[in-house]
């Protein structure tokens, strides 16, 4: 018996050194369960797609691509050990991940330690590529949607005094709601209240009241969809009838499902959110691709699957550039991309390792559904 | 002072929500004197029967008082049995043994369960359907009171009186009584202990089954660790209102909800459970017995 269990052993470990030859490993980390699964589980959709098509058209440098996925259970210890493991066990060239700010701050610093490249395709909180040179981000960050969503509601639905509702645990979401409230005021608008709530809460009817007494005409919400799905029935069912705003974290097809009371998303119709692209945006690139994505996973990719998409072709356009997996070298390709045609927009790297291109306002409408409103360039 | 009203109404039917589950945890506590630590957990069962058991039977695409009934009624009876089975499983063997294995037991059946949940539902959130649609009983400027936590609110209330009527009036509850009072004496007079403590935990869970499904209705995002935290606030709730004592968990729950909800509503959210738990420590100071409990003359 214990032959056989040692000639396995020799067997797996040869082969799991042969196959180490001719395949170049990335390593992902991302909450494919957890409360905002959908995220994880788009992010990994998206790069999933983009990792088959380099593969079929021949791989990286002669060999194949193969993305390890850790799961994060959407924790952030459980981040920190996850990117651990495939730095230092699985021995990846390069880290894709996370979606959420809080977990991307907890594994920034193990790759940056190893001098592993990451890309995180949609955290949008300023501290995390400010961890070091080797951390990279594709989408836009919250100093600019916080602005953006601000401008926005002052301009275009004309609202003078606003709240603010935002879970206070969570670095995107204090971050956001704060610039939000710095551009607020700048342009002569009113802040009434400011409140928190944490990730997990099922009753914000307190928050509401208080909020719902100062009479804001809008309130910003700058949290994940689970929480804003819940936010928004409950603030109907107070009698709360104002539009609530946010950010890129309302992009899930759950939100909707979440904010229904008789029909399909009525809970949260006629609120308007920021995000990295619009599903009914005419662009050949972003129709070519929701029709790629729809014949493989049969639904409207949101804005995560497309910036997993994105983030992995910039990460594997670097290494072709590169000629190496070697992590210093990918790292100063992908300093220099600029001009990458992503689905997301055009995507240049500043010198600050964020991406700058435009961001979109959708409108929720009748049936959950979304609708383009506005563009506003960085 | 509608704002407050509002906030009144808020915490109570928060409340509603512990005293539901602190029912459960307080009338095991008085037979057994088992805190039973998997309750919460029993409670996160109920609610995803009911999910399944209402998208299996299709009563999620058309909602019906009758299909919410028989919703209710297959969450109940589906959790009282896997509340007997517990009993049977890990309880019952180590009946004769110190109070503390049955407690540390107790944490690992309720471990077992938040896991085991993971495992078979998985982790992620799903949404209750709605069996009973949102409408507001009355509505003012600042006062708005709806339907689902009056219905919460009333079916705890009613459960209330209900298990006070089976302990107080009924055979089984003197059984109960005579059980938790002296184990061997009752035993000697006739009184079979294993059924009766399997009656109990039959209603303890059946209970915990309900608080799933009526919190689902008005809080629609269940998870397999959505008992963690409520069942540990209910517990303390119970001890608030002096364990073993039904009234008493009531009224810790809608103290405990109340309070919860005025410091979350007019101090700060951060200090929300810390300005909470300070109360109940400062209650349990003065009066260590809980709020309705009675002094009982520790056996010596």
């Amino acid at each position: 018996m214990r032959k056989w269990v040692i000639f396995g052993l020799t067997l797996s470990l040869f082969f799991g050194c042969a196959k180490k030859e001719d395949v170049i490993k990335i390593g992902e980390f991302g909450g494919l369960t957890g409360s905002t699964a959908t995220f994880g589980i788009s992010t990994k959709n998206g790069i999933d797609m983009a990792t088959e098509e380099v593969n079929a058209g021949g791989g990286l440098l002669g060999k194949k691509v193969q993305v390890i996925v850790e799961d994060d259970r959407c924790l952030a210890e459980e981040a920190a050990s996850a990117v651990k493991k495939l730095v230092t066990q699985d021995k990846v060239v390069a880290v894709l991940g996370e979606v959420a700010s809080t977990r991307s701050l907890a594994g920034a610093p193990i790759c940056q330690e190893n001098q592993i490249p990451m890309v995180t395709p949609s955290s949008t909180n300023p501290k995390v590529t400010e961890v070091g040179d080797y951390i990279f981000r594709v989408c836009f960050i919250d100093p600019f949607q916080g602005e953006a969503m601000a401008k926005f509601a002052f301009d275009n639905l004309k609202v003078k005094k606003a709240a603010i509702l935002k879970d206070g645990k969570s670095d995107y979401s204090v971050g956001l709601g704060q610039y939000f409230a710095e551009t607020f005021k700048k342009l002569g608008g009113q802040i009434v209240a400011d409140e928190s709530y944490f990730e997990g809460d099922q009753d914000f009817k307190a928050q509401l009241t208080s909020i719902k007494g100062k009479k804001p005409e809008s309130i910003f919400i700058p949290g994940y969809y689970t929480e804003v799905g819940l936010i928004a029935r409950q603030a109907r069912e107070l009698g709360i009838n104002i539009p609530l705003l946010g950010g890129d974290g309302w992009d899930s097809p759950k939100l909707t499902e979440i904010a229904t009371i008789k029909k399909p998303g009525d809970a949260l119709k006629d609120c308007y959110f920021s995000n990295h692209y619009a599903s009914d945006d005419p662009n050949p690139i972003i129709q070519d691709f929701i029709k790629k994505y729809q014949t493989k996973y049969s639904e409207v990719p949101d804005a995560m699957a497309v910036l997993g998409y994105d983030a992995a072709n910039i990460l594997y356009d670097a290494i072709k550039r590169a000629n190496s997996t070697e992590g210093p070298k990918v790292r100063d390709e992908l300093a220099k991309t600029a001009d990458f045609p992503g689905v997301a927009g055009q995507t240049t790297i500043d010198s600050a390792r964020n991406a700058r291109k435009p961001l979109v306002v959708l409108k929720i409408i009748e049936g959950g559904k979304y609708e383009y409103t506005a563009t506003v360039n960085p | 002072m509608q704002e407050f009203l509002q906030q009144l109404v808020n915490g109570v039917s928060w409340g509603s929500i512990y005293a539901l589950i602190a029912l459960g945890y307080t009338m095991v506590y008085g037979v057994l004197q088992l805190i039973n630590f998997a309750h919460g957990d029993v409670f996160m069962l109920g609610a995803f029967f009911g999910y399944y058991f209402s998208r299996w039977t299709k009563i999620a695409q058309e909602p019906t008082l009758f299909g919410f009934f028989a919703t209710l009624l297959f969450a109940m009876a589906a959790c009282a049995l896997v509340g007997i089975i517990i009993e049977r499983a890990a309880y019952k063997p180590l009946r004769a043994r110190p109070r503390l294995t049955a407690l540390i037991t107790a944490i690992g059946v309720s471990l077992l369960l938040e896991n085991g949940g993971q495992l078979l539902f998985g982790a992620d959130p799903k949404f209750f359907p709605t069996l009973i649609s949102e409408s507001k009983l009355y509505e003012s400027e600042n006062l708005v009171i709806s339907n689902l936590p009056a219905i919460v609110l009333a079916v705890s209330l009613v459960l209330m009186l209900l298990l006070r009527f089976i302990v107080l009036s009924t055979k089984i509850g003197k059984a109960m009584r005579a059980v938790a009072f002296n184990r061997e004496a009752a035993a000697l007079m006739g009184v079979n202990v294993n059924n009766v403590i399997s009656f109990t935990f039959l209603l303890g869970s059946a209970l915990a089954g309900a608080g799933g499904i009526l919190v689902a209705l008005a809080y629609p995002k269940i998870d397999p660790l959505m008992g963690l935290l409520p069942g540990l606030k209910a517990f303390v709730a119970a001890v608030l209102g002096g364990i073993g004592n039904i009234p008493g968990a009531v009224l810790g729950g809608m103290i405990l909800g109340v309070s919860e909800t005025m410091v979350a509503g007019y101090i700060s959210s951060t200090f929300r459970d810390a300005i909470a738990f300070a109360l109940l420590v400062i209650i349990l100071l003065v009066k260590p017995t809980g709020l309705l409990g009675s002094r009982v003359g520790e056996k010596v």
